[in-house]
């Protein structure tokens, strides 16, 4: 850890100049501004970073943290204090609201400016050639099977597939700063952690196909993956479900004693079930090492995130939970990585959940069900698609470096392409999944009313063939 | 009404298996306990066999509500039997975690009607995992342990019966025992079944119902119902609390000459079908109890199921003596219940239909 130093100041006065500018690009979005407050009424000190700074690495019991909050600037009474149950307050006769919002929002860590170099006194781990140009070609490869899976899709080949365009920095860098043995509990739109782990193609497709070799067995829709070889649970379609399981899972692996933290994701939409409440809330209260990665990426579906919530994103809410946050550039896989190696660190050596929210943005279609043309600009797509776009954006600093060649870029990409098509070729063809696999798995054992079943359908697809689908060997 | 005699006057001795029942618990005598000390008995062995099992909910720490968990926290530690925030989904999300890691949790929801909140976690989650995954993952170890049931003064929210929800979800299993005893070696098979098990405990029974009760390890399989009264003229099937209500309405048939055949149930899902039509097309009649609203209860299963398999056997159409189709009303309760006599009208007029 010798090289992270908090050099707070420095980072500060780089973090304010380098401020996550989402909003600029939402210039046709309707921001209320925010009420202007008396100095009086700004009083508040929640949000503000020196405090973060200052607490980074400290032990946060309740009334510790209660204890600190009365440092602000004008506690008159702060002599005075009452116990009630949770600790010591201090009380105060000025009636004050704590202010709905924060005058500043939560500034956005980065380490890689637009043009793929490096900010001056950024903090972060630095990247050996070896690793950064891996995960230089995993990004690289995962927007190639994106839009190869797309396509398939567009040619009725899958029934189903969603992207991860504009994520890649998220997916393949927060993967890399993870061991092998962090459980991973994604939402759907993290295939590149998955990919990091040493996923192949041929095992992506299978599972899109639904083939004899998806190790789902063909029971759920393309894009569910899931693997307990590389530690990342199967994916399933509603929202939020994996965050309480994921503080489950986290203190499972404290009680082992394991060098290890539960890594699950989430969107912004996400944020707004109740499962991620009920998940932070049981990850802090019962102190499991979990990193929750919140992939902000403004669009839930057709729901803009002025849509989905009021709070400044969602790093404002891990204090809520009691749960150190962080906000960072999702597109700059640097800053990824260095945050989701600094958040593990922190999940596993003391035993606290870490909320990572990571801003990005979704450059593909909710999913090949969605045209997203119709509720959002073509033009702001674009943008983002190109010139906000982190695989360049980290290409641009791996080539400087004098790691990566056109050369190299051609024939990855050409490669990969190849692999895909003869992947897809290859799944496309296999063997479907034989048909007692519709009856297996229900339970350990089959129980009786499915044997029943299974013996009632094989009856009646060997006397009606034609009503059924052919190729699954009965 | 039964309801009130039975349960305010005196502790009731058990339901014994009854001749010819298979004998599925060793008949060795134990200690007298009621339910919940069967019950917390039943938990002590589960974390004492396996050092990887967890109980936890609201209020589990100090014993909770019901006293079901009492001194576990100070046996087994705070950070295997702790108390939860209040929140059931985030209860059972956590605990199909745990679960998933290859851990026992047995998860407490302090009253069957707050298990809304994480039905999504149970029939989403739960009772897929599994099939879902191509059997890579399972959350096998997850027991939800829920007080169900009338119990004098419920009212809405204290007294329901939410058992026919899970039996539609194919993945988990839900099992309700009658009694002190079976209630203990029910719950050890239900926390080493390797499947999602909903557990339901009829709350009246907590106190009431007081039985001897084996102190060793044992267990008693599921999905096998179990004749615990023999005759020829009825079959009656229920489970839970309200076995003791029909068993005092066969007690009643039997004076007017009319010999039923009481059968308890156990496992809901997988049910086992087998028992029970054995016994209908012996007696050829056939009355399922209930306290849940009789629409779309439970009850509808098996009967539909037993009119399958042994329509020409049956001398009456199949009668369901259930709560009435109300939230669980609460100074009316006395009437909304399936009581004895009602049990008893009905068993009349099967017979002589």
């Amino acid at each position: 850890m010798a090289i992270w130093f908090a050099r707070s100041r420095n980072l500060v006065s780089s973090l304010r100049h380098n401020l996550c500018l989402s909003s600029t690009i939402l210039v046709k979005r309707d921001y209320s501004p925010r009420p202007v407050f008396t100095t009086s009424q700004l009083s508040s000190t929640v949000f503000l970073s020196p405090y973060v700074a200052s607490l980074r690495h400290e032990s946060t019991a309740a009334e510790k943290q209660l204890d600190v909050v009365q440092h602000s600037d004008d506690q008159e009474d702060a002599l005075q204090e009452l116990d009630f149950p949770g600790g010591n307050v201090g009380y105060t006769s000025e009636m004050k609201f704590i202010p709905e919002s924060s005058s500043r929002r939560i500034p956005c860590y980065r380490v890689l400016d637009e043009d793929g170099r490096i900010i001056p006194d950024s903090d972060y781990f630095p990247v050996s050639e070896k690793l950064a140009v891996r995960m230089y070609e995993q990004m690289a490869t995962l927007q190639v099977m994106d839009h190869i899976f797309y396509e398939a899709q567009r040619q009725g080949r899958i029934s189903f597939y969603l992207t991860s365009l504009g994520e890649e920095a998220i997916n393949i860098a927060s993967a890399a700063a993870l061991s092998p043995e962090d459980v991973v509990l994604p939402q759907y739109r993290e295939p590149g952690v998955l990919l990091w782990r040493g996923f192949t193609l041929e095992e992506f497709a299978n599972q899109c196909f639904g083939n004899k070799d998806d190790y789902g067995k063909g029971r759920q829709m393309p894009i569910h993956y899931g693997s307990n070889r590389h530690n990342y649970f199967t994916i399933s379609s509603p929202i939020a479900t994996q965050l309480p399981q994921a503080a489950g899972v986290g203190y499972s692996l404290k009680m082992e004693k394991k060098n290890a933290c539960a890594v699950t994701f989430i969107g912004d939409g996400g944020t707004s079930e109740g499962d991620f409440h009920a998940g932070l809330n049981f990850a802090a209260v019962l102190e499991a090492p979990v990193m929750f990665i919140c992939r902000n990426n403004g669009w839930a579906i057709s729901t803009h995130t002025s849509e989905q919530f009021r709070s400044d994103g969602i790093v404002v809410k891990g204090q809520a939970y009691g749960i150190r946050s962080i906000r960072v550039d999702g597109n700059d896989a640097l800053a990824v990585y260095s945050a989701v190696r600094s958040a593990r660190e922190m999940a596993v050596t003391e035993q606290r959940p870490v909320l990572i929210e990571a801003m990005t943005y979704r450059v593909g279609h909710h999913s090949t069900s969605d045209d997203s043309t119709k509720y959002r600009a073509a033009d702001e797509i674009q943008h983002w698609k190109m010139s906000r776009n982190p695989v360049n954006r980290f290409k641009k600093w791996v080539e400087d470096n004098g790691w990566w060649s056109e050369e190299d870029e051609s024939e990855l990409r050409s490669n990969t392409r190849k692999q895909l098509l003869q992947a897809i070729q290859a799944a496309e063809k296999c063997d479907k999944q034989p048909l007692k696999e519709l009856f297996n798995d229900v339970y350990d054992v089959k129980p009786k009313n499915l044997e029943e079943q299974e013996l009632g359908l094989k009856e009646l697809v060997e006397r009606q063939p034609q009503d059924y689908p052919s190729g699954f060997h009965v | 009404m039964a309801a009130l005699l039975g349960r305010s006057c005196r502790k009731l001795g058990f339901l014994s298996s009854g001749h010819g029942a298979r004998r599925t618990v060793s008949t060795e005598t134990g200690k007298s306990l009621n339910l919940y000390a069967a019950i917390n008995q039943a938990l002590h062995i589960a974390l004492d066999s396996d050092p990887r099992s967890y109980v936890f909910g609201e209020d589990v720490g100090f014993g909770g509500v019901f006293r079901c968990t009492t001194g576990l926290a100070e046996r087994f530690g705070k950070n295997r039997v702790f108390n939860t925030p209040l929140c059931e989904q985030g209860i059972v999300g956590f605990g199909i975690g745990l679960a998933a890691m290859g851990n026992r949790a047995i998860v407490e929801i302090q009253f069957a009607d707050y298990i809304y909140p994480a039905f999504d976690q149970i029939v989403n989650e739960a009772a897929k995992f599994r099939y879902r995954s191509g059997n890579q993952f399972n959350c096998g170890g997850l027991t939800i342990r829920a007080p169900y049931g009338a119990v004098g003064h419920g009212g809405h929210y204290h007294s329901q019966s939410p058992e026919a929800f899970f039996c539609h979800v194919p993945g988990i299993k839900v099992v309700i025992p009658r009694s002190p005893r079976e209630a203990k070696g029910l719950l050890l098979s239900c926390i080493r079944d390797p499947n999602p098990v909903v557990f339901f405990e009829p709350k009246w029974l907590y106190r009431q119902a007081v039985e001897e009760v084996p102190e060793h390890d044992y267990t008693i399989p599921l999905s096998e119902a179990e004749v615990i009264r023999e005759g020829n003229d009825i079959t009656l099937v229920g489970w839970g609390a309200q076995l003791t209500i029909m068993e005092q309405a066969c007690l009643e048939a039997e004076k007017e000459g009319i010999s039923c055949e009481l059968i308890d149930l156990k496992t809901l899902l997988p049910w086992d079908k087998e028992t029970v039509e054995a016994s209908v097309k012996k007696t050829g009649r056939l009355l399922i109890s209930h306290e849940a609203p009789i629409t779309g209860g439970f009850g509808a299963e098996i009967s539909a199921t037993i009119l399958e398999r042994c329509f020409l056997k049956l001398e009456a159409p199949v009668s369901r003596v259930c709560g009435l189709d109300t939230p669980f009303p609460l100074v009316f309760e006395p009437f909304y219940m399936p009581t004895k006599n009602k049990i008893l009208d009905a068993i009349k007029t099967t017979v002589n239909y």
